[in-house]
């Protein structure tokens, strides 16, 4: 089931300098090692050691952010578009 | 703290200022009613910088009465690509002053005001109160948080912008309905995340998402359309694609949550990991 993935420029870097991308996953925490299978280092981006996702992080399931939702266990759909968004700082 | 003299008087608007804001004084949305608002209206604006620039500029050409600019920092050339407050003469000069001739120039019926410092616990307390709506034009994660947390235990609304590279990313936070807390509960730690000087930004998406920021502080203050609060709007200048996300209050923040551990402003340098957690605060 492919799923649409938005990053932003902090991150796009770790995906091989793309901004939006297909994956796949039946759960945010599995569309996470996916892309981690192809682009290692990626999820080091996004969780702790603890597998537990990072607070300066957030994701987003097409507007809701999944913390709201199941958090790393929520499930996918087909159509759904994923967005990772780190914090930014700049002004 | 300075501030330059006011040119008119509070509550009327003279000939001149019917003529130079006759554009926005004809839409029905603003009307001289809500000019007069916009003329009464203080709003303290966090850094004079890329995001400061064009929400002062702006808010100084609509004719808002009061805008207080916090900055410490000095003109680089380096700030020349994107700050447009700031020319080439202007090197080397403090960015205040320089943000104050540029405003006044554009418009001498606003009142300038200096607080030429860094924004700290020790200061935000006391400047803050004065200003009925707050921008954040930070560059920096611990200001950030320290804005976030000082307008919201004044009851003040933020007008919250933020830029890296070709995003740029704007909300409004208004006191109980969500904080920078509730979206990002903490920092990430120094090096994780780049500053605009480690990995550079884009000097036109200061001027988008600055104003943007404007044009909130505009709605608030007449109290017209819909509010950028409780949505977090998400700007990619490379594909130019707008979204916006969901932002909702944590019950579990610290600072504006059912159970707040935070009623006072921290130390927000140790709190974002720039100093070592062991050495006394220095605010």
């Amino acid at each position: 089931m492919p799923i649409k993935v938005n990053v932003t420029s902090v991150i796009e870097k770790f995906v091989g300098g793309q901004r939006s991308f297909e994956s796949e996953g039946k759960t945010i925490d599995e569309l996470i090692q996916a892309i981690n299978n192809k682009f290692p280092g990626f999820a080091n981006q996004l969780l702790e050691e603890n597998g537990e996702l990072r607070r300066f992080v957030n994701i987003y399931i097409n507007d809701e952010d999944v913390r709201y939702l199941g958090g790393l266990g929520t499930e996918l759909k087909d159509s759904d578009e994923v967005s990772i968004l780190p914090a930014l700082a700049g002004g | 703290m300075t501030s330059s003299e006011p040119n008119s008087k509070a509550d009327t608007l003279s000939p001149d200022e019917v003529m130079r804001y006759s554009r926005h004084i004809i839409m029905g949305q603003v009307g001289p009613a809500g000019q007069r608002k916009l003329k009464k209206s203080k709003v303290l604006i966090v850094g004079a910088g890329g995001l400061g620039g064009p929400v002062a500029i702006y808010l100084a050409l609509a004719g808002v009465g009061t805008i207080g600019i916090v900055e410490f920092d000095v003109v680089d050339l380096s700030n020349l690509q994107r700050q447009v407050l700031h020319q080439t003469a202007d090197i080397d000069k403090s960015k205040i002053e320089s943000a104050q001739e540029t405003l006044e120039a554009y418009n001498p019926h606003i009142k300038v005001i200096q607080h030429h410092a860094p924004l700290t616990s020790d200061n935000a307390m006391e400047i803050l109160p004065d200003y009925d709506i707050v921008v954040n034009g930070a560059d920096n994660f611990a200001t950030r948080y320290l804005v976030n947390d000082a307008c919201y235990l004044l009851g003040k609304t933020l007008v919250d912008g933020a830029i890296l590279l070709f995003d740029g990313q704007a909300t409004v936070y208004e006191p109980g309905k969500c904080c920078y807390r509730c979206l990002y509960p903490t920092p990430p730690p120094p090096g994780m995340v780049p500053s605009c000087a480690e990995a550079g930004v884009l000097g036109a998406i200061t001027g988008i998402v600055g104003s943007i920021q404007a044009t909130e502080v505009f709605k608030q203050i007449l109290n017209i359309g819909t509010p950028l609060t409780n949505k977090l709007l998400l700007i990619d200048a490379l594909t130019m694609e707008f979204r916006t996300m969901k932002l909702r209050r944590d019950p579990n923040c610290p600072l504006c949550g059912d159970n707040p551990t935070i009623t006072e402003l921290i130390d927000y340098d140790i709190f974002c990991g720039s100093l070592p957690l062991e050495m006394p605060a220095n605010k």
